[in-house]
């Protein structure tokens, strides 16, 4: 027997809640953990050409008043250090200072972001994931029905909170080319779910109209079940290629997008179609009672 | 077998063949055009330089308006143009902003800060009366000083200017003469003759690269209001080399392991998905280049992410006319309906990631405009690809007769 989709689904309800919750609940509790890009301050990358101690750096910020400044190490040289925003005089300082008491370095990388260009970046990402869900609703409404085009925004909803659940429990830092990953995890997850509507839509119509709904679901959800499967696959291949060999820049937005495309496919397959089903039989359940309600 | 067809499949192979190896191994150097990676213009990410947003602010001297605004873009122009920075960009955001993009640049920091300061010259008597400014100079040029041998800035003034200058030298004989940068006081010269020919010099500096800057600053005139820094991003040139060289390695074996996973799994329609991809990946290479586009780090991300998108409308055709073989139709009735009935599933899945694109677009900056591009284009790419070329070519082999085991197409 195979296994049937439609007739499983509170199980992968309760494998997405189990993710999803946890994430919930450290969102609440601790927040993302967010950079310079949302909160404003100034970030240096520096390489010391010879090996370097994390303590002896945080002494020399200590120092010259920079105590809560955040020092993370990422090789045997090279350190991120992150601090409020600093004058461009102060940042020379500290870059001074560490050459003068540890050993010559290269500056790898140095930002500055204002606390004004912060609160923009938050109110522009929580502005395009919004008009990208609406946007996107309206175009499934369209082709498909506004039932389905509900289902697929839950699975959405489902995917950029497994993202946001994630870098919370695991504090990973979050910045603007985070919002990206994010905004093409969306894109990415209704890509997998519109090819298993497309399948139901052309089943419904041509195929098997006397069989029940969970049953062509069912059947849709196995007749793409190989695509679906492969295709990410084909995905992960660059995008693990990219984590591992890509540079440090990139790894945290790569990241997010391998957890956002694996959800995206988990989502479709699993929950937007049984979601749509129930929302279908929740329907028709309350048409069944309004004419006797009617009555009464 | 199809002698025609055979031949049609060969000139195709090798035009294609040829073109690709051109365009990114090219086997002889120094080709005007080729290999056409060189002319993609990479973003500040991958070649270092420095990406600021500045703002204009109100001071009591002197309001922020729209024509100081003009202004300001103008004097920074011509500021990058003196630095020598190839391929700047200075553009205005919103009412008050400026954004500056500088590629390249060694020591970025140091350039910025020249770059916003107002360079307000300024030559006043003792008792504060102002002689000339900035605006009367016609020109300014670092030199050394044959006799001292130190770093200088020769001044030269206009007509109008050097006449001011010479009535206040005879005026001021034997006094001082104080010159003003920004406010600031920096040499308090006494007259010792009267000076006709409109030239002065200032001394000072501590090398010939400083005394540059100065003239650079004072030649191209005084910014009108003040500015500060909103935001700055330096990328080091040897963090944004690494950065390349490392997301193309890694790209280049993703890319690799598509291609084998699609010919091991799909056979016939695997190999002609690779072929396409091939043509796609430099499709889009030649729309980015005509598109003049700037390829930033998470460009190339978005660009191999594409290739994902790609290789899923060859995986949904692949799959379909798998299935369509199984239900037992002929091998050419099973492309043809492989092709039907996948291609509304990719028009739709396609539709949704361009439309997340384009809204990324719209909200993001820089680098991750860089992205939202490469993937809207790489969806449309791929999608005219795998419709198109991949059918015909699909077509074409089984017309060629070569391969009619259906097995090699999954079956």
């Amino acid at each position: 027997m195979r296994l049937h989709f439609v007739r499983w689904r509170f199980l992968w309800y309760a494998l997405s809640l189990a993710v999803i919750l946890p994430g919930l609940v450290s969102l609440s509790l601790r927040g993302l953990n967010l950079g310079i890009d949302f909160t404003g301050g100034s970030l240096m990358e520096i390489e010391f050409h010879r090996p370097a101690e994390i303590a002896k750096v945080r002494q020399v910020l200590t120092d010259l008043g920079l105590k809560d400044a955040m020092i993370q190490k990422g090789g045997a040289s090279v350190f991120l250090i992150r601090t409020r925003p600093l004058e461009e005089k102060q940042s020379q300082e500290v870059v001074k200072a560490l050459e003068q008491k540890i050993g010559p370095l290269t500056l790898l990388r140095s930002d500055k972001v204002g606390p004004v260009i912060g609160k923009e970046l938050t109110r522009k990402a929580f502005l395009a994931s919004l008009l990208t869900l609406v946007i996107l609703l309206i175009y499934l409404a369209i082709r498909f029905d506004f039932k389905q085009g509900v289902a697929a925004i839950i699975g959405l909803v489902h995917d950029v909170l497994v993202v946001l659940g994630i870098f919370s429990i695991f504090q990973l830092e979050v910045d603007s080319s985070f919002v990206a990953a994010v905004l093409t995890t969306l894109g990415y997850s209704l890509h997998d779910t519109v090819i298993v509507f497309d399948r139901i839509r052309e089943n419904i119509k041509i195929r098997r109209l006397s069989e029940p709904l969970a049953d062509v679901i069912n059947l849709s959800i196995w007749q793409t079940l190989t695509r679906s499967i492969n295709t990410v696959m084909t995905v992960l291949f660059v995008l693990v290629a990219l984590y591992f060999l890509g540079g440090s820049t990139l790894r945290n937005f790569v990241l997010a997008l391998i957890i956002g495309v694996v959800s995206g496919a988990y989502s479709s397959v699993c929950d937007a179609s049984p979601i749509w089903y129930d929302l279908k039989r929740w329907e028709e359940k309350r048409r069944a009672k309004a004419p006797k309600a009617g009555r009464a | 077998m199809r002698w025609d067809k055979i031949l049609t499949l060969l000139a195709v192979v090798t035009v294609v063949g040829v073109a690709m190896w051109f365009a990114f191994l090219p086997p002889v150097k120094d080709l005007p055009w080729f290999p056409i990676t060189k002319h993609v213009r990479l973003g500040l990410d991958l070649q270092g330089g420095v990406h600021v947003v500045l703002q204009a602010v109100d001071t009591p001297e002197a309001k922020v308006t729209p024509q100081a605004m003009k202004q300001v873009l103008a004097v920074l122009q011509e500021r990058v143009n003196r630095f020598g920075v190839t391929e700047p960009i200075i553009q205005q955001q919103g009412a008050r902003r400026v954004i500056v993009e500088l590629p390249g640049v060694k020591n970025p920091d140091e350039v910025i800060n020249t770059l916003i300061r107002p360079a307000f010259l300024e030559f006043k008597t003792e008792s504060g009366q102002v002689i000339v400014t900035g605006r009367d100079l016609k020109e300014a040029r670092e030199a050394i000083d044959p006799t001292t041998n130190k770093p200088v800035v020769h001044l030269t003034f206009n007509a109008e200017g050097a006449k001011k200058f010479e009535a206040a030298t005879r005026e001021n004989l034997g006094r001082h003469i104080g010159i003003y940068l920004d406010g600031k006081l920096i040499q308090n010269p006494v007259v010792e003759a009267v000076i006709t020919d409109g030239k002065a010099e200032i001394t000072g500096y501590q090398s010939l690269e400083e005394a540059h800057r100065i003239a650079v600053l004072l030649q191209s005139g005084a910014l009108p209001v003040k500015l500060e820094i909103l935001e700055k991003r330096t990328v080091g040139p040897t963090l944004g080399a690494d950065s390349l060289h490392k997301s193309l390695y890694a790209g280049a074996i993703g890319v690799a392991a598509i291609l084998i996973f699609m010919l091991l799994y799909y056979r016939v329609p695997g190999l002609i998905a690779d072929f396409c991809l091939g043509i796609y990946a430099l499709l889009v290479l030649l729309v980015f280049v005509a598109l003049k586009a700037t390829m930033t780090l998470p460009g190339i991300a978005g660009y191999l992410l594409s290739f994902g998108v790609a290789v899923d409308a060859n995986i949904l055709i692949s799959e379909r006319i798998k299935e369509e073989l199984r239900s037992g139709k002929s091998l050419r009735t099973a492309v043809d309906h492989g092709f039907r009935y996948a291609f509304r599933a990719i028009f739709d899945a396609n539709v949704t990631t361009v439309l997340g694109a384009l809204v990324l677009y719209y909200f993001g900056t820089g680098p991750i405009r860089g992205f939202a591009l490469t993937l809207a284009v790489g969806v449309i790419a791929s999608f005219l690809t795998a419709v198109t070329m991949t059918r015909w070519l699909l077509r074409l082999v089984l017309d060629t007769g070569l391969i009619k085991n259906p097995k090699l197409y999954g079956a």
